[in-house]
C-alpha cells in the first residue's frame, strides 16, 4: 500500500514536471496568495504587538482621576491632553512605597513642530521598556544632563533632520499651528534615540526641571508681561514640579499590582486612577483594530482566487490527461488510485506554493523590513511562525487539498472507455 | 483470405468436456454504445482456450476493437456475460475490473498509449506498480520487476542505451516494442493486441509479430490479435473473421 502510494506520488511529480509551465504559474499564484495572507497576518500581529507593548514592564500607570483609556492615550501615546494633573507629592509618595522598584514621572503639554514634548527624568531611559522588555537606547549622543538638553525620538529626529548639538525651540501647548514659542529658552539636542516602533520615536524628551524652567515666567498659558527670566537665571529658582501628568510605575513583584492599584484608586489626598497598561491597551486595540479583520478578509479572498486557479488548471489539464489516466487504468490502476494521483498533484502544487510563498515572505521581510521601519515606523521582524500563521498555512494546505479533490473526483468518475476513445 | 474455423463455441458439450476451462468466454453478448439502440456486437457465443493465439480479422466498423474492449473489461455488455479465466467481468464493479485487468490482461493499443513523461523502463513497469500479482510473477521470473523489464526489452531488441530515454525519442517501431513489453511484463494470462502493427512496414511487422508470438509462447499467454492485415495471420493458432461471429452490423473499427 505504501509502495503504491509512493509510486502515485512519483507519477504525480513526473506528470506535474511534464506540465511545469502551467503548474508553475498556478504554484506562483498560490505562493503570492500565501505571501499576502501570511504577510498581512504578520504585519497585523506585529503592529498589534508594537501597539499593545508600546509600554512593557510598566505595571501601573497612575494619573489624575479619569477614564482608563484616556489616561493611557495621553500618558503613553501622548494623544489628547490630561484634564487634570496629579500632584508631585502624591507621585513621590507612590514612588517611595516599598513595593515600587522604579517610577517614571511624565509631564506633557508642550510640543515641537507637531511632536509632543515629554518632560521626565533619566529614570525614563533606564526603566522604560517596550515590545517584550526591549530597552531604550541612544543612537547618538547621551541623555539630558543639563536643564536645556533635549533627547529627540528617532522618527522626529529623522523627519526634522536634527543632529546632536543642534538648537531647537519648544512651543507652548500642542495641536495648533499658531502656538507661542519658548523662544527665549532654546534647547540643545543632546541625544537621539534608536528607533523603537513606539510613540517614543515621535516624541522629544526633556527633564522635569526644564519644563518648570521654561514656564517660570508664564501664567495661565501665556508669558507674564514685563517679566523675562533668562536661561542663565533659571538655576536660581526651585525647579521641582508641582504637578505631573502621569506616573509610570514598575513593581518589585508583579503580584503586588492589584494592591497598589487599589491603594492608588483610594488615594486620600487627591483623586487618582491607576491602570494596568496591558488590559487597557487590549481595550484600545479592540476599538482601533477593526480594520485588521477587513485586511485579513481581503487576503483570504486573494487566497480563494489562487486556489480557484489551481482547480481551474487541474480541471483544464484533465481534458488533456484523459488518455494518460485511462492508460494507467488499463494497466490496473483503480479509480481510487487516480483520485489519489490527482489529489497528490494538487497537494504537491499547494505545498510548493505555500513553501514558496513563505520563503518569499521571509526574503521580503529581510529585504524590506529595515525600509518599512525607516519610512513608516512599522517594525516587522523575522520570527518563527506563531500559532495563527501555522493555522493559516494549515488552512491554505487543507483548502488546496480539498480544491485538488474536485478534479480528482471528476477523474474518479470518468469511465475508462471515455479516456481510451479520446483522439490524441 | 485466410479463414480458419472458430476453435470452440460456448455451449458445445463435446468441446467443453475435452478442453480445459476457456481463457475467454462470451455468452449471448449484446453491446451497443450508450444512447444508441442498434447493437455493435451481437455474439451468441465465443470462447478461446488458454494458450491459444487467435487472429481476429474483419473490416472497419465490424466491432473488432469493441470486442477486445469487452474482453478487457473496458466496456460492459448490455446483456450477456463475458468470462475471462472463469471470472464473469459483468459481475465486477469498475475498480475490481481494473484490478482484474491489471492482474490478468496485457493490452497493446493501436496507438501504443505510452506515457510521454516516463522513460521506457518506467513505462514497462507500470503494470507491476498496480498489480502485486504481476509484480510477484515478474519477480519470480527474473529476480525483480526491474530486471524482468530489462530482460523483456532486451528480448524485444531494445538496446540498453534506450531504456532511460523518454518514449517520444523513439521510432514508431521502438514505441511499439515498448508497448508490447509493458503488456507482457509479469506474464499476464491474456494478451490483447489491437492492430499494433498498423503503422509498421511489412518487414518490421513480421519481425514484431515473431517476437510477440515467441514471448506469448514462452509466457503461455493467450493472445487475441486484431489486424486488418490477414497476410500476417500465419503464425496464429486460428483466425476468427468477426463478421461471421457477430450477428449485428457494427459501427466500430
Amino acid at each position: 500500500m505504501t509502495a503504491r502510494f509512493c509510486y502515485l506520488l512519483f507519477l504525480a511529480g513526473k506528470s506535474a514536471w511534464n506540465r511545469r509551465g502551467t503548474l508553475l504559474l498556478v504554484a506562483f499564484s498560490i505562493a503570492l496568495s500565501t505571501t499576502l495572507l501570511l504577510g498581512i497576518e504578520k504585519i497585523r500581529t506585529q503592529i498589534r504587538e508594537n501597539f499593545v507593548q508600546a509600554v512593557s514592564g510598566t505595571d501601573l500607570v497612575v494619573g489624575a482621576r479619569g477614564g482608563n483609556i484616556q489616561l493611557m492615550l495621553y500618558a503613553v501615546f501622548h494623544l489628547g491632553g490630561a484634564t487634570n494633573n496629579m500632584g508631585w507629592r502624591s507621585a513621590r509618595e507612590i514612588a517611595g512605597r516599598p513595593e515600587v522598584a522604579w517610577a517614571i514621572p511624565v509631564s506633557l503639554g508642550d510640543s515641537h513642530k507637531g511632536y509632543p514634548v515629554v518632560a521626565t527624568t533619566t529614570e525614563f531611559f533606564a526603566h522604560y521598556r517596550f515590545r517584550g522588555g526591549r530597552e531604550l537606547s541612544l543612537a547618538r549622543g547621551k541623555a539630558f544632563a543639563s536643564v536645556f538638553d533635549v533627547v529627540v525620538g528617532a522618527e522626529a529626529a529623522k523627519k526634522l533632520g536634527y543632529v546632536v548639538g543642534q538648537k531647537l525651540v519648544l512651543s507652548h501647548g500642542s495641536g495648533g499651528s499658531h502656538l507661542t514659542e519658548h523662544a527665549d529658552k532654546p534647547f540643545v539636542v543632546c541625544g537621539i534615540l534608536a528607533p523603537t516602533g513606539t510613540p517614543v520615536d515621535r516624541s522629544l524628551y526633556i527633564g522635569l526641571d526644564a519644563m518648570e524652567a521654561i514656564h517660570l515666567d508664564w501664567r495661565g498659558g501665556a508669558p507674564m508681561p514685563g517679566l523675562r527670566i533668562l536661561p542663565e537665571q533659571v538655576a536660581k529658582f526651585d525647579l521641582e514640579p508641582k504637578s505631573i501628568t502621569a506616573l509610570l510605575v514598575g513593581l518589585k513583584k508583579r503580584g503586588q499590582v492589584f494592591a497598589l492599584q487599589r491603594a492608588v484608586n483610594e488615594w486620600k489626598t487627591e483623586p487618582l486612577t491607576g491602570v494596568m497598561p496591558g488590559v487597557v491597551m487590549d481595550q484600545i486595540w479592540s476599538v482601533v483594530g477593526v480594520g485588521e479583520q477587513a485586511l485579513l478578509f481581503v487576503s483570504a479572498l486573494v487566497t480563494v482566487a489562487g486556489l480557484a486557479g489551481l482547480a481551474a488548471a487541474i480541471l483544464a489539464g484533465l481534458g488533456e490527461r484523459r488518455r494518460e489516466l485511462a492508460i494507467l487504468r488499463s494497466a490496473g490502476a483503480r479509480p481510487v488510485n487516480i483520485l489519489i494521483l490527482l489529489a497528490c498533484e494538487g497537494f504537491l502544487i499547494v505545498t510548493a506554493g505555500t513553501v514558496g510563498g513563505s520563503v518569499a515572505l521571509i526574503l521580503l521581510i529581510a529585504a524590506l523590513g529595515p525600509t518599512l521601519a525607516d519610512m513608516y515606523g512599522i517594525f516587522i521582524y523575522l520570527s518563527p511562525p506563531d500559532s495563527g500563521e501555522w493555522l493559516l498555512l494549515g488552512c491554505i494546505c487543507l483548502a488546496g487539498i480539498l480544491t485538488g479533490l474536485v478534479p480528482a473526483l471528476r477523474a474518479y468518475r470518468m469511465s475508462l472507455s471515455d479516456g481510451l476513445t479520446v483522439a490524441i | 483470405m485466410v479463414r480458419q474455423k472458430l476453435l470452440s463455441k460456448a455451449g458445445d458439450p463435446a468441446a467443453e468436456s475435452l478442453s480445459p476451462a476457456p481463457a475467454v468466454l462470451l455468452d449471448k453478448v449484446l453491446f451497443s454504445w450508450p444512447g444508441r439502440r442498434r447493437p455493435v456486437l451481437d455474439i451468441p457465443s465465443f470462447s478461446v482456450r488458454p494458450g491459444e493465439h487467435i487472429f481476429i480479422a474483419g473490416p472497419s466498423g465490424s466491432g473488432k476493437s469493441t470486442l477486445l474492449g469487452l474482453i478487457a473489461g473496458i466496456f460492459v455488455p448490455r446483456s450477456g456475460r463475458v468470462f475471462v479465466n472463469g471470472t464473469c467481468l459483468n459481475d465486477l464493479g469498475g475498480a475490481k475490473r481494473d484490478a482484474f485487468r491489471g492482474d490478468h490482461i496485457g493490452f497493446i493499443f493501436q496507438q501504443f498509449n505510452l506515457i510521454p513523461y516516463l522513460s521506457i523502463l518506467e513505462n514497462v513497469l507500470i503494470p507491476c506498480n498496480f498489480s502485486s500479482l504481476r509484480s510477484a510473477r515478474a519477480g519470480r521470473q527474473a529476480g525483480s520487476p526491474a530486471r524482468a523489464a530489462r530482460n523483456l526489452l532486451e528480448r524485444l531488441d531494445m538496446s540498453p542505451g534506450l531504456w532511460n530515454r523518454k518514449v517520444n525519442q523513439l521510432s514508431v517501431g521502438q514505441q511499439q516494442r515498448v508497448a508490447a513489453a509493458r503488456a507482457l511484463i509479469g506474464g499476464p494470462s491474456i494478451l490483447i493486441a489491437d492492430e499494433p502493427t498498423s503503422s509498421l512496414d511489412a518487414d518490421r511487422r513480421k519481425a514484431f509479430l515473431r517476437l510477440l508470438l515467441r514471448e506469448c509462447g514462452e509466457a503461455r499467454s493467450t493472445l487475441l490479435f486484431v489486424s486488418h492485415d490477414q497476410g500476417i495471420a500465419e503464425g496464429f493458432s486460428a483466425t476468427v473473421f468477426l463478421p461471421e461471429l457477430n450477428n449485428a452490423a457494427g459501427e466500430d473499427g
